[in-house]
């Protein structure tokens, strides 16, 4: 896929190997992602969605024996540079995780954790974005009257919310989630997505997902991965309707996976 | 036919099993029960009695630091007043809890967090070789080598507060970190994974979220040690001093609850009222013992990530 479109591309990722330890995970992926639009992430179980996932931030850095090569960049430049910094890569790239993970402290101490530490303290700057960031995220007529309730008093559905308004109230350029709805009942599952479409035109959205549905209903461009490998990548309508390939039909209509 | 239905509906051996088994443990479990009762019983009647019997007065034991039941005071009377055993059991428990925190907190943060393997590997073993040495030990290290130190350093006879606040250090040292440990590792590795992605380095996940989460963890395992050293006798009583005296610094001889307890039990007539203001001693020990027990049970209720 390499048609030339104004959108500019805000990561670009080109052939991908990723071992742990021996064993090959990612081979040779070229993929790139555009501001302000969402990307599905397809494939069947174990194909190596969320190892590529965690590339992008670099929280693969902290399992062991992992080996990465590839060229990797964000905004032009190389985040897997010799003087970069992970610290502020992971400000820019901020992960919602399949389960939703908040602090075991209040909503408030979640939604302002990100901006403590950049070392914000004014109390009417905080609250400003804690109030903003939970609008954002759609959950913040069910907190406001509980800010300092403890986050995990939530349903599950609830708290993946309050996870993404943890990570809007830092304002990162790009958002990946890794399957955030899978652990949710549909109309939070819902609720996210709502919240999905109403940010994207400000950040670059990249999710992960088993529900087929959900890739076609919310993304604009899909890529379907099968054994570490990238099959294929397009518009998520034209994905859909009518794949290139044969196995990215078999796995749209259910035939594995 | 009827045959195997007999031995079908007749109870088997396995089921008899069961009920000796059952009885058994019961019978275990009773024999025990009675034993805490009669000892929480006979400690708190023989503790009472100076109270009851001998008609000290309650406030007086609580308020007065002047100890001389076996001799009749300048009013007549015995004085029964354990106000400096009272304050100097707390100053050494706490002073002591205080100070080896920090440490443990310390060498929890790297057997968890900065460096487990290695952790592990050297501070696990030293950790149990502290836990397994005898308080006797702990005791005639701080005689022979803290309390002439503490002479040079300061003068007076070196002991006091001071030495046994350091020998009790030591030995609550090990409590307070293999406690610390467990409270670390119960967090679950979700909040790391979340504060790293969030933008935390590693010193601001461990201090702003992983210590924050495993607080309740941390005050347990200090109240755990400062039981600990609440009630440890034979070391304290190595380095006290033993004057029943109101602490007037660090280094001054004075003596605490167990310190007492263990140097005059076996001066002391059954029945008499030195002996009972010994069980009065023995009683407030024990009620202490229940307060740290209750706290620790408050703190459990609240942890944080237990929903
Ligand atoms: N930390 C790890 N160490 C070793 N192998 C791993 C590790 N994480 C993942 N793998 C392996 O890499 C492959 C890809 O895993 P990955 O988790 O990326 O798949 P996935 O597409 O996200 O699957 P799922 O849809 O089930 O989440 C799998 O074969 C998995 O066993
Ligand atoms: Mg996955």
């Amino acid at each position: 896929m390499t048609t030339k479109t104004e959108a500019k591309e805000i990561i670009k990722t080109e052939n991908v190997n990723l071992y742990y330890g021996e064993r090959k995970a990612l081979h040779g992926i070229n993929l790139n992602f555009r501001e302000n639009e969402i990307t599905a992430l397809i494939g069947p179980s174990g194909c190596g969605k969320s190892t590529y996932l965690r590339c992008l931030n670099r929280m693969n850095d902290l399992i062991p024996n992992i080996t990465i090569t590839g060229s990797f960049t964000l905004n032009g430049h190389n985040i897997y540079g010799p003087k970069e910094d992970t610290v502020q890569l992971r400000k820019e790239v901020g992960m919602v995780f399949q389960q939703p993970n908040p602090f075991p402290f209040s909503v408030y101490d979640n939604v302002t954790f990100g901006l403590k530490l950049a070392g914000i303290k004014d109390k009417k700057t905080l609250d400003e974005r804690v109030e903003e960031s939970l609008k954002q995220a759609a959950i913040w007529n069910e907190v406001k009257d509980k800010l300092h309730k403890s986050a995990l008093s939530f349903s599950g559905g609830q708290q993946q919310r309050i996870c993404i308004a943890r990570l809007l109230a830092i304002q990162p350029d790009v958002i990946l989630l890794d399957e955030p709805t899978s652990a949710l009942d549909p109309i939070s599952s819902q609720m996210i997505e709502d919240t999905l479409l109403n940010i994207k035109d400000k950040y670059t959205i990249i999710i992960v997902t088993h529900n087929m549905s959900q890739a076609s209903r919310i993304s604009d461009k899909t890529a379907f991965m099968l054994n570490g490998h990238l099959m294929e990548v397009g518009d998520t309508k034209k994905m859909f309707l009518t794949p290139d390939k044969q196995e990215t039909s078999d796995y749209l209509n259910g035939k594995f996976g | 036919m009827n045959e195997i239905k007999e031995k079908l509906l007749k109870p088997s051996k396995e089921t008899h099993q069961d009920q000796i088994g059952h009885l058994i443990s019961l019978v275990c479990i009773g024999f025990i029960g009675i034993l805490v009762v009669a000892i929480l019983f006979f400690i708190t009647t023989k503790g009472l009695a100076t109270f009851t019997t001998n008609h000290v007065s309650v406030i007086d034991f609580f308020a007065k630091s002047d100890w001389s039941p076996s001799q009749k005071g300048p009013n007549g009377k015995p004085e029964v007043g354990a106000l400096a055993m009272i304050v100097t059991s707390f100053a050494v428990t706490l002073l002591s809890a205080i100070l080896a925190t920090p440490f443990a907190i310390a060498m929890a943060l790297f057997m968890t967090e900065i460096a487990p393997k290695r952790g592990q590997k050297i501070l696990q073993p030293v950790i149990e070789l502290l836990v397994g040495i005898p308080s006797v030990v702990y005791g005639f290290i701080g005689l022979m080598v803290l309390i002439p130190m503490v002479r040079t350093v300061f003068g007076g006879t070196g002991s006091g507060i001071l030495p046994a606040t350091i020998v009790l250090f030591v030995m609550v040292l090990p409590t307070i970190t293999s406690m610390s440990v467990d409270a670390l590792k119960a967090v679950p590795r979700d909040y790391r994974s979340a504060a790293l992605s969030l933008g935390a380095t590693r010193w601001q996940m461990m201090y702003k979220v992983v210590l924050r989460a495993a607080t309740p963890g941390i005050l347990t395992a200090m109240i755990f040690g400062m039981a600990r050293a609440f009630g440890e006798a034979l070391a304290v009583q190595m380095v006290i001093g033993n004057a029943v005296l109101m602490p007037t610094s660090l280094t001054s001889p004075t003596a605490t609850l167990t310190s007492q307890l263990t140097t005059q039990m076996g001066n002391t007539i059954m029945g008499t009222l030195p002996n009972n203001a010994l069980w009065t001693l023995a009683l407030v020990l024990l009620v202490m013992s229940l307060v740290f027990n209750v706290i620790v049970k408050l703190i459990g209720k609240r942890s944080a990530f237990k929903k």
